[in-house]
């Protein structure tokens, strides 16, 4: 599949096809393609047939069919869905059958959108490679010997694949924006709040976001404007009014102020580098005021993020003890063993790493050590990024330090790991948004995103820049 | 080193997870490589810095309120229908108190 939402759109309201045919294509391929890459767990062909007569009904009645109308989306597997298994990429929760329906879920179906199944993630969304996930990695559609990146590794996958049109990620240190790197799509991180986070299980709430995949600029503004917006199920989503992204993207961001940060160039391999820098070559053809900044806090963030993240982590994950989330050990006889076998049966390596090191650091003697100072550390991190758009609009640099690795190369030190987040992080802890569009590939042929990130809930300077981008390199 | 084995069994028990000695050898080596790194922090003064605990943005004090309305809440059974084991509309955990 190689449409986009406007194609669909247009060859729907021409009655060139229906929505119904348009998803019995896309679920007939996309199980056909799964078994290269692993990157769905579960289809849902009922809810998609019934979503997608339902957008034949409307445009059969003369109705507008929504922006949305017949494009097949698939949503990461942490992301809850009424009645369609949400495994979160957990021997956890292997079985369980969500009861109710994630926002950003009801309003993408509100909108006319076709859900088609659920995609493949690192265990609760933590991992930079989808090879923490309970039901095998995920490979890279681009290079199958490579990881899709993580942890929506599935979601970035299947839109590279051309086995869905769009799909959801989550993203809390980079888990958007990263494989959407590795795979070559485009990946949003939005402004933290912008997007409600009821329905998605929660990693590290003061983190977590919800945002899209895919393959062109404009369907990611599309699918955004579907999902943006005050929810009073998430009290900590905005109040903002939500602009028309779309309207805004007209190819123009001259004189358009662009800030370089310094410190994104540290340690950055030398095949990326190249890939960046041509990118900012091509921004500064469109007319764009090319600048340095600086970011001074960036070498603290990694530590600052791994901090806070897992100290947040370990609180939520508390709540899989074996009494409500379908999992319970066997062989547990007393109240306490339940917990502690159910824990250790359910979790894979990486989440119990991070609920060790989360209560740890919160741990008595320790918080002001760690957690409190992590949050100060915050702080100083959101206000480099506060500083620089007093001088800029955008700013854009690399989003991971080097492209797809190969399955199994970096397992075995969760620190390095860890440290290639580097980039990514500091968007997070500042929430704001940003974003990953394709920006060439590396001599090897791999894929390279170039990361643009704007002020708070200025996603409109973002895919400005983004789309621009996007039209001049690909055309 | 940061961490030793024995603070590492100290903070399973606290986050109720049963490791094997196999995995707490293996974690106190990774959570040690990974506090070094956050050793770093230490080099920044904070004293006057306010932490962040959420990002946040303004709006009225009464926003994040809704209307006193009454609504349908989710039911006893969907509420039941992901547990291990439940019985007499709750969840079943093993005996707590003896008789």
């Amino acid at each position: 599949m190689k449409q986009t939402v406007d194609s669909i759109r247009t060859d729907l309201l021409a009655k060139k096809t229906s929505a119904e045919e348009i998803a019995h294509e896309a679920l007939k391929y996309a199980e056909a393609e799964n078994p290269k890459t692993n990157a769905y767990l579960t289809f849902s062909p009922e809810r998609a047939l019934a979503a997608a007569k339902a957008v034949d009904q409307k445009i059969a009645a003369g109705e507008d069919p929504g922006p949305l109308a017949g494009v097949p989306i698939a949503v990461k597997d942490v992301i809850l869905t009424r009645g369609l298994r949400t495994t979160c990429g957990s021997r956890m929760l292997e079985t369980y059958i969500p009861p109710y329906d994630a926002t950003a879920v009801i309003r993408i179906e509100q909108a006319g959108g076709v859900i088609i199944g659920k995609t493949n993630c690192d265990e609760f969304a933590m991992g930079s490679s989808n090879e923490n996930s309970a039901f095998g990695p995920v490979r890279n559609p681009v290079a199958l010997d490579r990881v899709p990146g993580g942890s929506s590794g599935g979601s970035a996958a299947v839109v590279a694949q051309g086995t869905a049109v769009l799909s959801l990620g989550s993203d809390t240190g980079g888990s958007i924006r990263q494989p959407a790197s590795f795979c070559g799509v485009t990946g949003v991180t939005p402004t933290y709040g912008r997007v409600s986070r009821y329905g998605l299980t929660a990693f590290a709430s003061s983190l977590d976001h919800i945002g899209p995949f895919s393959r062109t600029v404009r369907d990611s503004a599309r699918l955004l404007q579907v999902m943006a917006g005050r929810d009073e199920m998430d009290s900590t989503s905005a109040f903002a009014p939500v602009p028309d992204y779309v309207a805004a993207l007209d190819g123009n961001i001259k004189g358009m102020k662009i800030g370089i940060p310094k410190e994104f160039f540290d340690g950055l391999a030398s095949d990326t580098g190249g890939v960046i820098q041509a990118a900012i070559q091509t921004l500064q053809k469109l007319g764009c005021e090319i600048r340095e900044i600086r970011l001074p806090h960036t070498a603290y963030a990694v530590g600052c993020y791994y901090i806070i993240c897992t100290a947040e982590a370990s609180s939520n994950l508390a709540r899989y003890d074996g009494v409500r989330y379908t999992r319970r050990s066997e062989s547990a006889g007393t109240l306490q063993e339940m917990y502690r076998k159910t824990r250790d049966e359910g979790f894979g390596a990486e989440c119990k790493r991070r609920i060790m090191l989360g209560t740890y650091v919160l741990s008595s003697g320790y918080y002001d050590a760690y957690y409190l100072k992590a949050q100060k550390v915050r702080a100083l991190v959101a206000q480099d990024y506060a500083q620089a758009f007093e001088q800029v609009d955008a700013i854009v640099g690399p989003v991971s330090p080097f492209p797809a690795f190969k399955l199994g190369e970096k397992v075995d030190d969760p620190t390095a790991m860890y440290l290639s987040d580097i980039y990514t992080v500091t968007g997070d802890l500042a929430g704001i948004p940003c974003m990953s569009v394709p920006a060439g590939n590396t001599p090897d042929g791999l894929p390279v995103g170039l990361q643009v990130l704007a002020n708070h809930f200025n996603e409109t300077a973002m895919f400005r820049v983004a789309d621009a981008f996007e039209k001049i390199s690909t055309t | 080193m940061k961490i030793t084995e024995q603070e590492v069994r100290r903070v399973a028990e606290l986050a109720n997870l049963a490791l094997t000695e196999d995995e707490i050898v293996r974690m106190t080596q990774d959570m040690d490589g990974i506090l070094e790194h956050m050793e770093k922090l230490k080099e920044l003064d904070t004293s006057n810095v306010e932490p962040m605990s959420q990002v946040l943005y303004d709006s009225e004090e009464t926003a994040t309120l809704r209307p006193d309305v009454e609504r349908k809440p989710l039911g006893n059974a969907d509420a039941l229908a992901n547990a291990p084991v439940a019985g007499q509309g709750y969840f079943k955990v093993p005996r707590v108190i003896e008789k």
